[in-house]
């Protein structure tokens, strides 16, 4: 295949695909073992200095917040982040130091709340540096390339534009039509967490609503962590096995954490907690607030569950389900601001 | 300008609406895309598929959505699916319509949503493509929504994010993304635009009430092909205005 064109950008996460099956063919269990861990030992075991970093979910919906305020506890450093539609998760874990480099699909904003005060400051200061764009797509069809043991896969989107010229993606001519085609990079990251609705102590896991790029990112990863509203029984997995999206023997490391999505949605159980983000992206426009936000939330507390008595407790964690059922209105301090205006 | 009863934003919501047609499929983007989905669904288009990115397919959204992957985006959809669904969906060719917001844009409609300033030391960093590049990429026709100015109306952006018709005729193709679709109107707050059959730069096709057409040349970086005579949209009726109300009743994108 005649090579058109080659995108600048740093290629990360990607493995010769035979280098990848040996790795898993040495590291990964097929037995039916009790992953049951806590949080604490699920990331100190399973995420590293330096890993290449990918989070299941989608901007603020269904995100792994409680494992990545463990990471930022734990002060991992040097990760190098999938910003594959990372929104608040991105714009902490940068905001917190943990990050030196980002592949950029959409991070730095928070949707129609506006942009991320933290995670601009600190890449336009050089503190953490984009090494690569791509889009949504592109990104996803890396974990399909890992996922599919492929070393890349071949797609119609990004060509012609700067978005490809600074990807680590290539344009060859295809040798079925002739036309140039753009590859992109397998990727397997060193590791991926996500948030799921339910699992067994397996890791066989259940998503209610959009499964976004979980399917393909859980296959992709050489590591995966799951969080989880609630473990269920084995048999609860065998009496519907369609339902299941992610089958046990990717999965490493099983956490039981109510609500620990928030403050992003978890589709059907909770809402965006909207006056939670609001205090963190208004703390979040100086350092000393982000210092502030932190200390409070995140170093200031033994835990999760402390965590949510801080934010709020129970009587917040009911109000948020009401919403997200449509039985009470949201508030948002940055919609009455913006209203304002 | 004349006295209006209806903000800038409901009129560009309206005139988006207007262009969607029943039984077609949309991809839709957040804010302002998803407003005009909405009101086209409740209006002339109740059969349009809406579509979006991080997998809902076919929803009958219940009130706007805060992001375009929250369960209001699969709420009594025909399926909650996944991104790799929709993505394939639309590179295979099922997406009739994409529907994208843009911080700025040259005259081939090429879109720059990635950085300000130079591309290795950027000024400001924006969030970057997002699904953008791929709607862009992907759907038969583009409709872009945006702010007009001469700072955002560029004879060259700083950063191509996402493509339009790239350097002109023939461009897409030669660059190998799929035949026969690009970029296929702009809406801002001045008029509609279209593209030059001959040179795919952008054309003034409609100026809303009140405008001139200098006014849309003084809002530009570069020169708009302006024909002789430019019809004028029509403006939001008291209907479109109520069920705008009714779609965004916190005033998110439609304010209050």
């Amino acid at each position: 295949m005649r090579v058109i064109e080659e995108g600048k950008g740093e290629l990360v996460g990607w493995h010769d695909p035979d280098e990848n099956r040996r790795w898993i063919r040495e590291h990964k269990s097929h037995a039916l073992i009790d992953k049951r861990t806590s949080l604490q030992e699920a990331v100190s075991s399973f995420v590293h200095d330096g890993d290449f970093i990918a989070f299941g979910g989608f901007g603020h919906i269904r995100v792994s917040m409680a494992s990545i305020y463990e990471i930022i506890r734990q002060h991992k450093r040097d990760l190098i982040l999938a910003g594959k539609t990372a929104v608040h998760d991105a714009d902490i874990l940068i905001g917190s130091g943990c990050v030196s480099k980002i592949e950029v699909a959409y991070a730095f904003g928070h949707e129609m709340r506006g942009l991320s005060p933290a995670s601009r400051r600190i890449v336009e200061r050089g503190e953490c540096q984009v090494i690569a764009e791509i889009s949504n797509a592109g990104y996803q069809w890396r974990f399909l390339a890992g996922m599919l043991g492929v070393p890349f896969m071949p797609c119609r989107n990004l060509l012609g534009t700067d978005t490809l010229r600074h990807s680590s993606a290539k344009v060859v001519e295809d040798p079925y039509t002739g036309k140039p085609i753009c590859l992109v990079p397998a990727a397997f990251p060193d590791v991926a967490i996500m948030h799921v609705h339910r699992c067994d102590k397996h890791g066989n896991s259940q998503i209610d609503g959009t499964v976004v790029e979980d399917f393909e990112l859980s296959r992709a990863a050489r590591r995966v962590i799951v969080t989880t509203e609630e473990i269920i029984e084995e048999d609860v997995i065998r009496s519907a096995p369609d339902r299941t999206i992610i089958p046990f023997y990717v999965v490493d490391a099983v956490v039981e954490v109510p609500c620990g999505s928030h403050p992003c949605e978890m589709p059907y159980l909770y809402f965006f907690d909207e006056e939670h983000i609001a205090e963190w992206l208004d703390l979040s426009r100086t350092d000393e607030g982000l210092r502030a936000y932190l200390d409070k939330y995140v170093y200031g507390v033994t835990g999760f569950e402390e965590y949510l008595d801080l934010v709020g407790g129970s009587e917040k964690l009911n109000y948020l389900k009401e919403v997200e059922n449509y039985r009470a209105p949201m508030r948002a301090p940055w919609l009455d601001r913006k209203a304002k205006k | 300008m004349v006295e209006e009863d209806y903000t800038q934003t409901e009129l560009l919501a309206c005139v988006a609406a207007k262009m969607l047609e029943d039984n077609k499929s949309a991809f839709v983007g957040t804010g302002l895309p998803m407003i005009a989905a909405m009101l086209a669904q409740r209006t002339h288009a109740p059969g349009l598929l809406i579509i979006f990115e991080a997998g809902g397919i076919g929803p009958q959204v219940p009130v706007l959505p805060i992001s375009v992957g929250d369960s209001r985006t699969f709420y009594r959809a025909v399926a909650a699916s996944s991104m790799h669904d929709v993505m394939a969906a639309g590179q295979a060719g099922h997406i009739d319509y994409g529907f994208l917001g843009a911080a700025m844009i040259d005259p081939y409609g090429n879109i720059n949503t990635t950085l300000i300033g130079d591309p290795d030391h950027p000024r400001v960093r924006l969030p970057g493509s997002g699904g953008g590049n791929d709607v862009g990429s992907f759907c038969w026709r583009t409709i872009l929504i945006m702010r007009q100015d001469s700072r955002r109306f560029r004879e060259r952006v700083d950063f191509i994010t996402t493509p339009g018709h790239l350097t002109g005729p023939g461009a897409r193709q030669m660059a190998g993304l799929p035949e026969g679709e690009g970029p296929y109107r702009v809406i801002t707050q001045l008029g509609v635009y279209g593209f030059d059959a001959e040179t795919k730069r952008l054309a003034l096709l409609a100026l809303h009430p009140g405008v001139t057409v200098q006014q849309t040349q003084e809002n530009s970086g570069f020169e708009i092909i302006t024909p002789d005579h430019v019809p004028t949209t029509s403006p939001p009726t008291p209907e479109e205005r109520r069920l705008l109300r009714e779609i965004d009743p916190t005033g998110m994108a439609i304010g209050r």
